[in-house]
C-alpha cells in the first residue's frame, strides 16, 4: 500500500495506542483498495464514533466521520444518491453492533452495495475500556469488573442470517487472509461485510490475562479454525473446543443489493 | 392539494432528489408523495429503518451535491436532534419537514400542536443557530418549501419547516408556477481549505467525488477539516461563526406579513393560529388592529416588532403554552399576551376577539 498516496501525511502521527491492531487493518483495507483500482476521488470512507471510526481520517479521500452507531444510514444516503462512489464503512463492536445494531441489520437485509470493515476489540477502546456486545462471557472491563454475565454477539452469524451477500472473519493476525477476503468484499455487489478481530492492549489485554501486545495476537493464531473445518468436526459429532474463532467466509451469495452502479 | 402534498411538490420543485424517512402521523403524506413522484424524476426515496436513519441518510446524500429532505413529527423529530447537531456542525444543507402533532411523548398523533418551536431552535446539545419556517397555507407548504431549500444551500446548514396538523392536512387551492428560483451551494474552489469561510461566513461545498479529498467530522475541527478537539480558541471561533453566519442575515431574510403597523394592539402569529387572526382583522375592519405573521420564525428577527411605533400591546395566539410569546417579550417593553391553545383545536375568531376587547 502506498503510503504517500493513500495517507493523510499532515495528519500523522495517529493516536493509536502503541500495539493497537487498528493499524493493521487500516493497511489491509487500503492494500485491497489499491488492488482492485479504486481511485481516490471515486471512493469514500464513512465512520461512526470509536477508536476504528478514527480511520477516514488519516485516509486522503473523501470521508465522512459520522455520529455513534450511525455510519451505516449515512452511507447508504451516500451510495444511493451517487452509485458512482465506492463506499467503505470502518466501525468497531461498540459502534455496530450495541448502539448502531439496528442500521446493520437492516443494511444487510437491503444488501445495499457499500463494503463494511468491522475492528472489533472486544471492548469500548475510546472511552477507557468498558464491556461491549462483543465482549466474552466472564470478560473482564471497567462496567463487567466481576467478567461479563451476558453472552457475546457473533456478528458474522448475524450479518448472514440478515441478509449481507460476502460475510467474513479473520484477525490482525491474519493479514493476507483479511486482505483477500476484504478485497472479495469490495468485488462483490451488495453488502460485504468484514470482520477482523484486533487486540487492544490498552484497555482490553491488560485486564485479560494478554500481558504482551503479541499475548493476544499469538491467541488469535492458535485459536482460530476455519468455519469449513468447524463445519465438518461438527458432522462428524466432534465438539469445537471453546474459545475458538471461527475464521474464513461464513456466505458468499448473489441476492439482489441495492444502489449497484449500472 | 393537501398542504403535505404542497410540500412534497415544492421540494420536487425546488430540485430535491433525495428523500430519507421513516413514516409517522400527521406527516406521512410527505413521504407517500415523495415515493410516488420521486423515481419519476430521477430521484431516490428510501424509507429508513428509523428517524436517526432517516435524517443520517439525508445528510450523507447531502454530501453527494443532491438537495435531501426529511419529514417526521414530534417523536421523530425527538429522535433526529442527534443529527441535526452534526449537520450544523458540518454544515450539511438539508431539510427536515415536521408536521407538528401534541406532545409530549406519543400525545396526540392526529391533532395540531406547534409543541416544537423551542426544540427546533434549542433541542440539539451545543450552541448554534437555524432557520425555521413556518407555513399558514397549502400555497405556503409549497412556497416556503421552495424558500427552505434555497437558504440551506445559500447558509449550509439544516432548514426546518415548521408546518402544523392542521396546515399539513388542510386542502386548499394551490397555484405552481411554472418555474421557481432554485439556488445552488457555491462549490469550493479546488485548492482552498474546506471550512474557511470568507465574508458571508459559509464556505465553499466540496462535493464528495469531485477529486477534493474532503474530512468532514462532527468534532470540532480546523479550517482543513480536521479534527482539533482541545483549543479552546479554534472551538470558540468556530461556534460563532456557525451562529453568526445565521443571526448575522436574520433581518436580510426575514420573512413575514405586516398588517396595521400604526396600530396599539397587534397580534403575533405563525402557522395554524394566523388563519384566525387573519378572520378577525376580517371581521373588523377599520378597527385599526395590527397583525405580524412570521414565516420565519427562527432566525427571530426583532426588528420587526419595533417597526410597530404605536404598539402597547402584543398578543400572541399558539398551539403550545407560549413559546414564542417569551422570545418576544425579550424584545419589547409593551405588554406581552400569550394566548396558549393545547388539545389540537384552533383559537376561534371570537377567542382572540375577546381578548383583544380585555386588553383594549
Amino acid at each position: 500500500m502506498s503510503e504517500e498516496e493513500w495517507l493523510r501525511q499532515d495528519r500523522l502521527p495517529h493516536i493509536f495506542c502503541a500495539g493497537c491492531g487498528n493499524g493493521t487493518v487500516i493497511n489491509c483495507t487500503l492494500s485491497a483498495v489499491e488492488q482492485i483500482g479504486w481511485k481516490k476521488q471515486d471512493t469514500v470512507f464513512v465512520s461512526g464514533i470509536g477508536c476504528s471510526s478514527r480511520a477516514p481520517g488519516y485516509i486522503a479521500a473523501d470521508s465522512l466521520h459520522t455520529t455513534h452507531g450511525r455510519a451505516l444510514a449515512f452511507a447508504t444516503g451516500i451510495k444511493l444518491a451517487n452509485p458512482a462512489l465506492n463506499v467503505v464503512v470502518f466501525t468497531g463492536d461498540g459502534d455496530l453492533a450495541a448502539i448502531g445494531g439496528n442500521h446493520f441489520i437492516h443494511a444487510c437485509r437491503r444488501n445495499i452495495d457499500i463494503t463494511v470493515v468491522c475492528m472489533n476489540n472486544m471492548i469500548y477502546g475510546m472511552t477507557g475500556g468498558q464491556g461491549s456486545p462483543t465482549t466474552p462471557a466472564g470478560g473482564l472491563s471497567t462496567t463487567t469488573p466481576y467478567g461479563s454475565e451476558e453472552p457475546a454477539f457473533d456478528l458474522c452469524v448475524l450479518a448472514s442470517a440478515a441478509g449481507a451477500n460476502y460475510v467474513a472473519r479473520w484477525t490482525s493476525y491474519h493479514v493476507r487472509e483479511l486482505t483477500r477476503a476484504i478485497l472479495t468484499g469490495l468485488e462483490t455487489p451488495g453488502f460485504s461485510f468484514i470482520e477482523s478481530l484486533v487486540q487492544c492492549p490498552t484497555n482490553y489485554g491488560r485486564r485479560n490475562r494478554f500481558k504482551q501486545v503479541t499475548d493476544q495476537i499469538e491467541y488469535f493464531r492458535s485459536h482460530t479454525i476455519l468455519v469449513e473445518k468447524a463445519g465438518r468436526m461438527k458432522e462428524k459429532g466432534e465438539e469445537v473446543p471453546a474459545g475458538m474463532i471461527l475464521s474464513g467466509e461464513f456466505v458468499r451469495r448473489n441476492r439482489p443489493a441495492l444502489g449497484v452502479r449500472q | 392539494m393537501q398542504g403535505n402534498t404542497a410540500c412534497a411538490e415544492g421540494a420536487i420543485a425546488a430540485g430535491c432528489r433525495f428523500f430519507g424517512g421513516y413514516p409517522i402521523t400527521p406527516s406521512t403524506e410527505v413521504a407517500e408523495h415523495m415515493a410516488l413522484r420521486l423515481p419519476k424524476t430521477g430521484g431516490v426515496f428510501i424509507q429508513m429503518e428509523d428517524e436517526i436513519a432517516g435524517i443520517a441518510s439525508v445528510i450523507g446524500a447531502s454530501w453527494t451535491g443532491k438537495k435531501a429532505m426529511t419529514a417526521t413529527s414530534g417523536p421523530g423529530f425527538s429522535l433526529m436532534m442527534e443529527n441535526i447537531g452534526y449537520a450544523v456542525m458540518t454544515e450539511t444543507p438539508c431539510v427536515i419537514v415536521n408536521i407538528q402533532r401534541g406532545g409530549p411523548s406519543t400525545g396526540q398523533p392526529t391533532m395540531s400542536a406547534q409543541g416544537d418551536m423551542l426544540q427546533c431552535r434549542f433541542g440539539s446539545h451545543g450552541d448554534y443557530s437555524v432557520i425555521a419556517l413556518c407555513p399558514a397555507s397549502v400555497q405556503e407548504m409549497f412556497d416556503l418549501t421552495v424558500d427552505a431549500f434555497n437558504l440551506a444551500e445559500r447558509f449550509r446548514v439544516p432548514v426546518f419547516l415548521m408546518a402544523d396538523e392542521i396546515i399539513g392536512h388542510m386542502r386548499e387551492r394551490l397555484i405552481i408556477p411554472d418555474s421557481v428560483v432554485s439556488g445552488q451551494r457555491v462549490p469550493l474552489e479546488q485548492g482552498a481549505l474546506p471550512f474557511r469561510a470568507g465574508e458571508d461566513l459559509v464556505p465553499g461545498f466540496p462535493t464528495f467525488g469531485m477529486g477534493y479529498g474532503v474530512h468532514v467530522t462532527g468534532l470540532t475541527h480546523d479550517e482543513r477539516g480536521y479534527p482539533c478537539a482541545t483549543s479552546p480558541k479554534l472551538h470558540e471561533d468556530l461556534v460563532k461563526r456557525l451562529v453568526s453566519k445565521i443571526e448575522g442575515a436574520r433581518d436580510s431574510i426575514a420573512s413575514y406579513d405586516m398588517v396595521n403597523p400604526e396600530a396599539e394592539t397587534v397580534f403575533v402569529s405563525y402557522g395554524a393560529p394566523s388563519r384566525s387572526v387573519q378572520q378577525v382583522l376580517h371581521d373588523h375592519p377599520g378597527d385599526g388592529i395590527g397583525h405580524l405573521r412570521l414565516k420565519m420564525v427562527w432566525p427571530f428577527a426583532e426588528s420587526l416588532l419595533s417597526r410597530f411605533k404605536n404598539a402597547e400591546t402584543f398578543i400572541v395566539p399558539e398551539q403550545n403554552l407560549g413559546q414564542i410569546s417569551r422570545e418576544i417579550e425579550r424584545h419589547v417593553d409593551g405588554d406581552v399576551i400569550p394566548v396558549p391553545k393545547l388539545g389540537g383545536d384552533l383559537h376561534t375568531p371570537d377567542d382572540l376577539y375577546r381578548v383583544l376587547a380585555e386588553v383594549r
